[in-house]
């Protein structure tokens, strides 16, 4: 009694290949690295980072804020597209609302990473203070992260539903008590779809000021210092701008995967990408926008502290990587202008992939500068090499990432199934487009 | 059926008051705790130093001292002197800066620390709490002088900083050795809650330095600090330092940061190692 969008995007869930088993091997063994890399600086203390006096904070901080940057895209995919009734969300968004809980999962561990004592963590909480721009952090990712896990979990319990219902055979008992629980009783009465939708609304219009909370509170831990080039009233939008820059280009490359790997090509099609790519350009001239006022307004005075920094970034020795940066920028402004002619779904991905690699850099580029040339300097010198235990457990965090993703998207459908199927909604569709046009009645 | 709306409403006041008295207890508790770490402290003594580089001939006795009085870890030091050369050959003249923490009045890593780890003493000095620092270094980030240093190596199993065994200078337990906590000058306060003066202050050939109290009218510090020319380091910050220059050239105060040939070596020195 399965129809054809249901059989396909279930399919995935209960047929495992190969290929799947290896993907996760590999991911696993990756995370296990990371995993020891950890429990080797945890033995010879931070010391084996190549962090020092100079440069407190390094790759650790760095994937802190881009992590819980890339977590901004479950907010605006799923949440703003949902309120403006853009029809061609229905594959995007569960993918989204993965990529944004996973990624503030692994955005929160990396403090933990960061810590000289990661066992006074709680220590945080039982005298935290809340002048500490840490505090404001904690607080407002916390409550972000609760929002997304519980905006994730709403629209997946029809799904789950749904997987209760047509479980094959073979399947193991504890999955079948794992989706029993979990689809806590939904039956798709007019009730319980009256509700959800209810709630999902609220939800939606919540959450966005939650998201853009997240990131000004992680760009005011850096604005509210003395800082050369932090303290600047610019950074929270744009850090709220880059986060929802590299959060789409996240799950861009998220979708442009699952759609290989699970054959969903007549789900994810190019107009999915062609939309996001038009989001994506939409952001990068933002960002452009921004770190021109920011470079201007610095390079423009002749304030001493500041210049110092902007030198080592632009002609010193962070000179690679901010024009690393600024051309990986532009390169996926190009491929994006051009994605039409290039194939819009390659192009975006690729696009996506460089847009993610320049926002990591700029992350970096970001912070350590900074961080060598203080107001006052001392007798510390020296610059950042991050060492293998950073390389490894950055690395290992992303592989978490993927890992955590691949894990999710074969326990529940990668696409929500109920959504696609809302074939009820075409005529109430038709009759908001009647709405757009003009009527013949007096306006 | 009357009785069960009752019972209902009666549980749904009851949360109702229950999460407003739960909301109404957090904002006391938030405003106790801002008053608690940003009230003013008025005490009967307020430290401060006095450094003359008129004075100051750039021995180094000062960071040495404070080294082997508080067992500073390798490559941090609590105080250390900067010297710049200003000018050209042959009118240029060598000037030499001691630094230290400065026991600001707003101090901005109080501001930042999360757990209040570091705090303002009642007579002004600002201190760290090792047993309830994180390591976050935040204050690191936060402190426009650069002053504070994290012990990154931990003692491992072997008894020695990784796979080495430790030098005997190492070997030695200081609060300022601990791992993972962040450290720097505590303007001794073991000796001055004794009467002594600092390290620093003790060692000092040229008698370039002075400690005192500024509630004192009477004292020494307090006399210059108010009637002679005296200067802090970056005061446009507004952190109000207690660390009084005489005699700071401006340009020392501004290129203080590039780093004269000694300290070179000592940094040199130091990333070696720290690269052991």
């Amino acid at each position: 009694m399965k129809d054809k969008i249901t059989s396909d995007l279930m399919r995935p869930v209960f047929e495992t290949g190969a290929k799947y088993y290896l993907t996760v091997t590999v991911l696993a063994g990756i995370v296990l690295w990371g995993l020891f890399a950890w429990i080797y600086q945890l033995t010879f203390g931070l010391g084996v980072s190549g962090m020092k006096n100079s440069v407190a904070w390094g790759l650790y901080i760095t994937n802190f804020v881009f992590f819980i940057g890339i977590s901004h895209a479950g907010t605006l995919v799923s949440a703003i597209l949902r309120l403006t009734n853009a029809e061609w969300r229905r594959p995007i968004t569960r993918i989204a609302e993965t990529v944004a809980v996973f990624a503030l999962f692994l955005g929160g561990i990396q403090i933990i990473f960061d810590l000289g004592h990661p066992d006074r963590v709680l220590d945080v909480i039982i005298y935290g203070r809340y002048q500490s721009p840490l505090l404001w952090d904690i607080t407002c990712i916390g409550i972000y992260l609760m929002s997304c896990i519980f905006y994730l979990y709403l629209p997946l319990i029809p799904d789950i539903a749904a997987l209760r219902d047509n479980l094959p055979v073979n399947i193991p008992g504890w999955r079948r008590k794992f989706y029993h629980k979990l689809s806590i009783g939904w039956v798709g009465s007019e009730k319980q779809r009256r509700y959800l939708h209810k709630v999902l609304a609220v939800m939606a219009v919540a959450i966005i000021p939650i998201a853009v909370s997240v990131h000004t509170v992680v760009s005011w831990v850096f604005g509210m210092t003395l800082r050369p080039m932090w303290h600047s009233t610019i950074f929270g939008p744009y850090f709220v701008t880059g986060a929802l820059y590299s959060g789409i280009a996240t799950v861009i490359i998220a979708m442009a995967v699952m759609r290989k790997a699970y054959n969903l090509g007549s789900y994810m099609k190019s107009i999915h990408f062609d939309n996001l790519g038009k989001l994506l350009i939409l952001m990068v001239c933002l960002w452009f926008y921004f770190i021109f006022s920011e470079f201007l307004t610095t390079g423009y005075g002749t304030f001493l502290y500041e210049l110092k920094v902007f030198h080592s970034k632009v002609s010193g020795e962070f000179a690679p990587i901010f024009w690393g940066m600024v051309s990986c920028m532009a390169a996926a402004f190009f491929l994006l202008l051009f994605r039409k002619r290039l194939g819009v779904i390659g192009a975006t991905t690729l696009a996506s992939v460089f847009v993610n690699v320049g926002m990591w850099l700029e992350r970096f580029t970001i912070i350590v500068p900074s961080l060598t040339k203080p107001l006052q300097e001392g007798y510390k010198a020296g610059l950042y090499q991050p060492t293998w235990v950073e390389w490894s457990i950055t690395l290992g965090s992303f592989a978490g990432f993927a890992l955590a993703l691949s894990i999710f998207y074969k326990l529940f459908p990668v696409v929500s199934i109920w959504e696609e199927k809302e074939e009820e909604d075409i005529p109430q569709v038709v009759k908001r487009i009647e709405t757009y046009l003009p009527s013949e009645e007096t306006g | 059926m009357k009785k069960q709306e009752k019972k209902k409403v009666g549980r749904r006041n009851l949360l109702k008051l229950g999460s407003m008295g739960i909301a109404a207890l957090a904002a006391t508790e938030a405003v106790k705790r801002i008053q608690a770490t940003e009230k003013i402290i008025t005490a009967k003594r307020k430290m401060a130093m006095v450094i003359d580089l008129r004075r100051c001939y750039g021995c180094h006795a000062c960071a040495v001292s404070c080294k082997s009085e508080n067992g500073v870890n390798l490559g941090a030091f609590r105080s250390w002197v900067n010297q710049v050369e200003i000018g050209k050959y042959p009118y240029f003249k060598r000037y030499f800066l001691p630094r230290q923490c400065n026991h600001c009045d707003r101090p901005p890593c109080i501001k930042v620390c999360p757990t209040g780890a570091t705090y303002k003493r009642e007579d002004g000095v600002v201190l760290i709490n090792k047993d309830r620092c994180i390591g976050c270094r935040y204050c690191m980030t936060a402190c426009p002088y650069d002053a504070r240093s994290f012990v990154w190596h931990r003692r491992s199993v072997t008894g020695g900083r990784g796979w080495r065994t430790l030098e005997r200078y190492e070997s030695l337990d200081f609060p300022a050795r601990r791992y993972g906590v962040v450290d720097k000058c505590d303007l001794c306060v073991h000796r001055i809650d004794k009467g002594l003066v600092p390290a620093c202050v003790n060692t000092c050939p040229a008698e370039a330095r002075i400690i005192g109290d500024l509630q004192d009218p009477n004292n020494e510090v307090t006399k210059i600090v108010s009637t002679r020319a005296v200067s802090v380091l970056y005061s446009d910050a507004n952190t109000g330092p207690h660390v009084f220059y005489r005699g700071l050239h401006i340009d020392v105060a501004e290129k203080a940061v590039e780093v004269g040939p000694a300290m070179q070596s000592i940094s040199s020195d130091r990333s070696a190692a720290q690269n052991i």
